[in-house]
């Protein structure tokens, strides 16, 4: 479904150009739950960002279910994101002056349903989420893992076929953050790509497929097998300290 | 653009972001305010004056007797140039020269009815005066050519005489006595723009015959036929020569005759008005571009306050010219609503001082001076109205370009942005 072939990308830093992703090569099939580690500056948000369309490479291939994604016009890029993803973010950036339903219902606005329809179809996606009680609140009068649901309702309003979630549990204490992978293992399982980035080993540990990053390469991918293993070294303490939630 | 779905999004952020709106609604909205307040009163001043001008007619133009200043074949300087009935009828010939009326000076003369009397002033004058002067007749009528002919024993009296003399009785066909010789009224007049209506009427040949004025005059009283300073000057000259030829003065003797233009002091005055009208322009132009630098700023602030939103949109598939069109539709809707709010409530205020202004000259005529220099202080609508368009239009510009440099950004740049 995803397909990457020797990706670059480099950020021209004033004078200087910092190059972030060396050459990667990636596949990544449907229904995949994967997620991308590294230290920070490793390129794992410039991949997923690249991975959503919302950012352009330098140099290689990227296709999606197919189609070659390269040079699109922003009208173009803009609608097949949002038939085919849907983003988390760990600050979750839902727009303050609107409501929960209103933030769910935004992608539909822009698939051209009417008002009604979309707003009922964001209660239901938020009821799923359990918060329909919430609906008529804005963003600032929730909590963050009221606010990353709200999010992930208005990533899977649109029927997405990836769900492209970037440090999803950043922001959020660990209760919550297992909270918001469980609902992430739910999409997942529902049929829908997931692709998380995060550094915390005990979120990706939860994943089927974890791929590491060092330095604008894959430094290594851990599969279904292996990563028993990984997860066996991890509870043996391979991180014993719990890494505080970063914002 | 009729796209219901598309305005609710925009009611609804317009709501959800009040301070905002109201920052770019009030630089419009006081913008046209300042504008239609500005340009009134211009309008206001201007109309006052030219309605005091209209006292008499604009054309009018009064000659009197003089003394000479320089010798003039022959005659030495200081001669005392005295007008006779001829002079009247050799100015009349001047081309140019509308309508004249010879005036002979009585005075002040003693008017009384039954026990009441005072003083007056009289003005013998022929018919043609009541042009020059826009007499405004109360009741009855004016002197009229039979009477001249006829040297009928008749006078016209302003209201203030009438009043005096008459109280609430008629005063129409009745006698009063002018020192000491019955006239008969037959009209009661008044100045236009004047408080003071103490002068009577009197048929110049009567006046010339009963109180031994001979075929003298002291004073012409006429119309000119002229619309710009040039005309008005030249037919001023001629009037000069022709009444030099016949008393032996020299033309350019400013002493001989004197002569007031009505029509030269207009012009003069409108083009201090003119002078003040590009004035305030000026500064209506300057309160404009304060405008519109005003709403530039404001959306240049909201564009950027929005990048993160706008973002956001794109990111869950908001194409850039939805994006754009969403930021210029919103700032087009406040700029108009704002703009027809400043409109209504600047044309407003003038029409209240407008109402105010005649409700009291309405209530208190004889009592102040009612040289008011203030009068209709109202605005083409039109110019209301392109002064709006402009401040939308500007309005909308400035949104379009940062909006755009936003809208084209890629997403992820303008999601970083806080």
């Amino acid at each position: 479904m995803i397909k990457l072939n020797n990706i670059h990308k480099s950020y021209e830093m004033g004078n200087s150009s910092l190059h972030v992703l060396k050459g990667i090569d990636l596949q990544i099939e449907q229904g995949d739950f994967v997620s991308i580690m590294g230290s920070s500056g490793s390129g794992k948000s410039t991949l997923l960002n690249i991975l959503g369309m919302l950012d352009n490479y330098d140099k290689g291939t990227y296709h999606l279910s197919g189609n070659l994604i390269a040079n699109m016009s922003e009208k173009k890029s803009a609608k097949l994101r949002n038939e085919m993803v849907g983003f988390i973010f760990q600050s979750f950036n839902l727009i303050s002056f609107k409501n929960a339903m209103e933030n769910v219902a935004l992608p539909l606005y822009y698939k051209g349903i009417p008002r009604k329809k979309r707003n009922q179809i964001a209660l239901e996606y938020l009821e799923k989420m359990g918060l329909k009680d919430w609906a008529n609140h804005m963003p600032n009068e929730m909590s963050g893992g009221q606010k990353q649901r709200v999010a992930i309702a208005r990533a899977l309003i649109s029927k997405p076929k990836i769900i492209l979630a970037d440090e999803p549990t950043g922001a959020l204490d660990s209760a919550t953050s297992y909270e918001v992978m469980d609902i992430l293992k739910d999409v997942n399982d529902s049929g829908i790509t997931v692709i998380i980035v995060t550094h915390e080993h005990d979120i990706a540990a939860m994943t089927n497929q974890i791929i590491r990053l060092k330095d604008g390469l894959i430094h290594e991918i851990i599969r279904n097998g292996e990563l028993k293993q990984f997860k066996k070294d991890y509870i043996h303490g391979l991180e014993p300290v719990q890494i505080p939630s970063y914002v | 653009m009729f796209d219901i779905d598309k305005w609710q999004e925009i009611l609804a952020t317009i709501k959800k972001n009040k301070m905002r709106t109201f920052l770019t609604g009030f630089s419009v909205a006081w913008g046209i305010f300042m504008l239609m307040i500005l340009l009134g009163s211009g309008n206001g001043l201007s109309n006052g004056v030219a309605n005091n001008f209209m006292n008499d007619a604009v054309n009018a133009m009064w000659i009197w007797q003089g003394e000479t200043t320089i010798p003039y074949e022959g005659m030495k300087s200081g001669r005392q140039i005295q007008f006779h009935n001829q002079d009247q009828e050799i100015v009349q010939k001047v081309s140019g020269v509308g309508v004249s009326s010879g005036r002979y000076f009585m005075g002040n003369t003693r008017y009384s009815y039954l026990k009441e009397s005072g003083e007056y002033t009289t003005i013998t004058c022929q018919p043609e005066l009541k042009e020059v002067e826009n007499l405004i007749l109360n009741e009855g009528r004016f002197i009229n050519q039979i009477d001249i002919l006829k040297n009928r024993k008749v006078v016209v009296i302003g209201t203030d005489i009438k009043t005096a003399l008459f109280k609430d009785s008629v005063a129409l066909g009745e006698y009063v006595n002018i020192n000491m010789v019955p006239f008969k009224v037959v009209g009661i007049c008044a100045e236009p723009g004047s408080t003071r209506n103490r002068n009577a009427y009197m048929p110049l040949s009567t006046a010339q015959m009963i109180f031994s004025g001979s075929n003298r005059l002291h004073n012409l009283a006429l119309t000119i036929d002229a619309t710009t300073l040039e005309e008005s000057q030249a037919i001023e000259d001629q009037i000069r020569n022709a009444l030099g030829r016949q008393h032996k003065f020299d033309p350019k003797d400013e002493g001989a005759i004197g002569l007031y233009n009505k029509l030269e002091n207009y012009i003069q005055t409108m083009k201090i008005f003119q002078a003040i009208k590009i004035f305030i322009w000026i500064i209506g132009i300057g309160t404009l571009i304060a405008g519109i630098v005003g709403v530039s700023n404001i959306m240049l602030i909201v564009v950027k306050e929005r990048t993160k939103e706008i973002g956001i949109r794109k990111a869950i598939g908001a194409s850039p010219s939805s994006v754009i069109g969403l930021i210029l539709l919103e700032s087009i809707m406040i700029t108009t609503i704002a703009g027809y709010i400043g409109l209504v409530l600047g044309t407003g205020l003038m029409e209240l001082i407008n109402y105010f202004m005649l409700q009291t000259v309405g209530t208190a005529p004889s009592q102040q001076d009612s040289g008011t220099i203030f009068l209709n202080p109202t605005v083409d609508i039109n110019i209301a109205v392109y002064a709006t368009l402009l401040l939308i239009v500007a309005g909308a510009i400035a949104g379009y370009i940062p909006a755009k440099r936003a809208a084209s950004i890629k997403p992820i740049v303008a999601l970083r942005d806080e």
